[in-house]
């Protein structure tokens, strides 16, 4: 049995580093002095200096965070009241397994088909409005649509778990329509909210597929500015900017896992 | 439809309910049906039609495209484009075979962990799961580059010859998908490891079973649920996947992803582009009902 345990936690091991390896690499890189090759030359914070003066990178951070602010709060609005309305009405049961299937379909197809989807959608549309040029519009309109279903499934989750009793008392004692949303089922929910929108806002900022495809030269993001940067050759400066988003990845999954986990021991 | 009912407490008609309950569902249903299946259900008509001589769509609805795929070109039959297919679902395969490898005893040493440090351990597997995928795959061009030990080790091996880098090539295509899903699969299956019921594990021991007839009987069935969600978490995305190959695997080792990309940006062959994208389709949906029919019973997410 000893034996046993020592395999698996060298196993574990052997995963972790193969998991964190490669990034570890990128952030010692980002602080070498030297433009080329990886050879160690001394440390050096330059490559981060030099990424604040870079027009083009500041304008994707700047791309980046729009389109993620944008339609983290969007989807959120139309997400929580899809979800309401889902669960809290009588609807026949081949209704809600229609429900189902939606909500679900961004989740089981593979990204790059509702990418494919989007532009040949978004290339009909333009026919209507040029609204749909490639661009940080249709960027928008995108992100939206797979974030829509997730932020109704994790709401909609919260809406079963804290039940109707709460809602039931409320209607007992009167509570207009209007007053029940506002003052009870909405703050009940607010957990929920809050977890489906950072969930979206993560998978915003985390998307590259959907923003490759529907992008114009005038809406790079920061990931779709790495790729076409290391496609062509890969720079201290972008180990810099990549330890960066690294950085803020960690930061923004720390605070969603304290959040979610404040929800379930309360 | 003017059926008096209670409804959360409150007496109304239903046709007022279903009125109050529409507007609720309206604004997301309709974005919902506008950009979700409104284009799914163009891409389908569009793989019907053909490529003009400028990339231009032209409404000649015939199969050509996916006899293209097929493999049944202007100059007779080719295998490419299904050498392709098939690869991919091999690499999504291997890719989550592997990644359930990887991921089993990561989970017991996280789950073994005391409860101070377990969940600091956990957020090691989550913070991967979160990084860019771009960020993730580009960092293999370090640690395969021509002056590190890996790629020198080949070298001396005669694997490659030296000065080479270690990508492109179908290895760097593996190495980068498995460290891609690793975390997909690792995350939901430690949501069922943790909850596991070591007591089985220990009367299987006291009755003298192997550890392969353990895992099989007293573990597998009871992590099955996790397990689950992780193979479809991974694999579904994988049979997509096209940045791992165009960045670690070039030209070498392309995927059904990167053919759908090539019609899209280069080629600009939006209606072939659309029939992979249905194969791409019908390929990943048999292969999730051909798991599900396996393992009946299993709950989807």
């Amino acid at each position: 049995m000893r034996k046993l345990n020592l395999a698996v936690n060298t196993m574990a091991f052997g995963t972790m580093a193969f998991l964190y390896l490669p990034l570890m690499a990128v952030a010692f890189f980002s602080v070498n002095n030297t433009k080329y090759g990886l050879a160690w030359k001394g440390f050096t914070l330059n490559w981060y200096l030099q990424l604040f003066q870079n027009e083009v990178i500041l304008h994707a951070a700047w791309n980046t965070l729009i389109l993620a602010v944008v339609s983290t709060s969007i989807s959120t609005v139309l997400g929580t009241a899809l979800a309401i309305g889902m669960d809290r009405f009588p609807w026949p049961k081949k209704m809600n397994t229609g429900f189902d299937l939606l909500l679900h379909l961004p989740v089981i197809i593979p990204d790059i088909i509702l990418a494919a989807a989007l532009v040949v959608a978004f290339g009909f549309l333009r026919g209507i409005s040029s609204f749909f040029e490639p661009g940080l519009f249709s960027m928008i309109v995108g992100h939206i649509t797979f974030q829509v279903a997730f932020v109704a499934l994790v709401v909609r989750s919260r809406l079963v778990s804290i039940g109707k009793d709460v809602e039931e008392a409320a209607r007992d004692l009167y509570a207009t329509t209007p007053y029940l949303l506002w003052n009870v089922t909405l703050p009940l929910l607010m957990p929920g909210i809050v977890a489906g929108a950072m969930l979206a806002f993560t998978l915003s900022l985390d998307d590259f597929v959907i923003s490759f495809f529907t992008a114009g030269p005038d809406s790079v993001t920061l990931p779709l500015y790495i790729f076409a940067a290391v496609r062509r050759v890969v720079t201290p400066q972008i180990h810099a900017l990549s330890t960066l988003v690294l950085l803020a990845t960690i930061l923004l999954v720390g605070v969603m896992e304290r959040f979610t986990r404040k929800k379930n021991t309360p | 439809m003017n059926r008096l009912i209670i409804w959360y407490g409150e007496l109304l008609t239903q046709k007022k309910l279903i009125k109050r309950g529409a507007l609720f569902l309206g604004p997301g249903m309709l974005w919902l049906m506008i950009f979700l299946v409104l284009p799914g259900l163009i891409l389908v008509l569009v793989s019907f039609a053909a490529r003009g001589a400028y990339g231009e769509m032209v409404w000649e609805y015939s199969f050509d495209n996916y006899k293209r795929l097929m493999g049944y070109g202007i100059f007779g039959w080719t295998p490419d484009y299904l050498v392709i297919l098939l690869r991919s679902v091999w690499v999504a395969v291997v890719t989550t075979g592997l990644s359930v490898v990887l991921s089993y005893p990561l989970c017991f040493f996280i789950a073994r962990k005391p409860e101070r440090t377990r969940y600091l351990w956990l957020m090691m597997v989550i913070i991967p799961f979160w990084t860019n995928m771009v960020i993730r795959t580009y960092s293999w061009f370090l640690i395969l580059a021509p002056e590190l030990p890996f790629a020198k080790l080949a070298a001396y091996l005669k694997i490659i010859s030296p000065g080479m880098a270690l990508y492109p090539s179908a290895f760097a295509v593996y190495l980068g998908m498995v460290s891609m899903f690793l975390p997909f699969v690792a995350l939901p299956l430690f949501s069922s490891v943790e909850r596991l019921d070591w007591t089985l594990v220990e009367a299987a021991q006291d009755l003298y079973s192997s550890n392969l007839r353990i895992f099989m009987h007293a573990i597998l069935p009871q992590t099955l649920p996790g397990l689950s969600v992780g193979i479809i978490l991974s694999f579904v995305p994988a049979m997509g996947m096209f940045v791992v190959p165009d960045l670690l695997g070039g030209a070498k080792y392309m995927l059904v992803g990167n053919l759908i990309q090539q019609q899209f940006g280069t080629s600009r062959d939006w209606a072939f582009g659309a029939a992979i994208s249905m194969g791409l389709m019908i390929l990943t949906m048999f292969s999730l009902y051909l798991y599900r029919r396996k393992n009946k019973g299993m709950e989807l997410l």
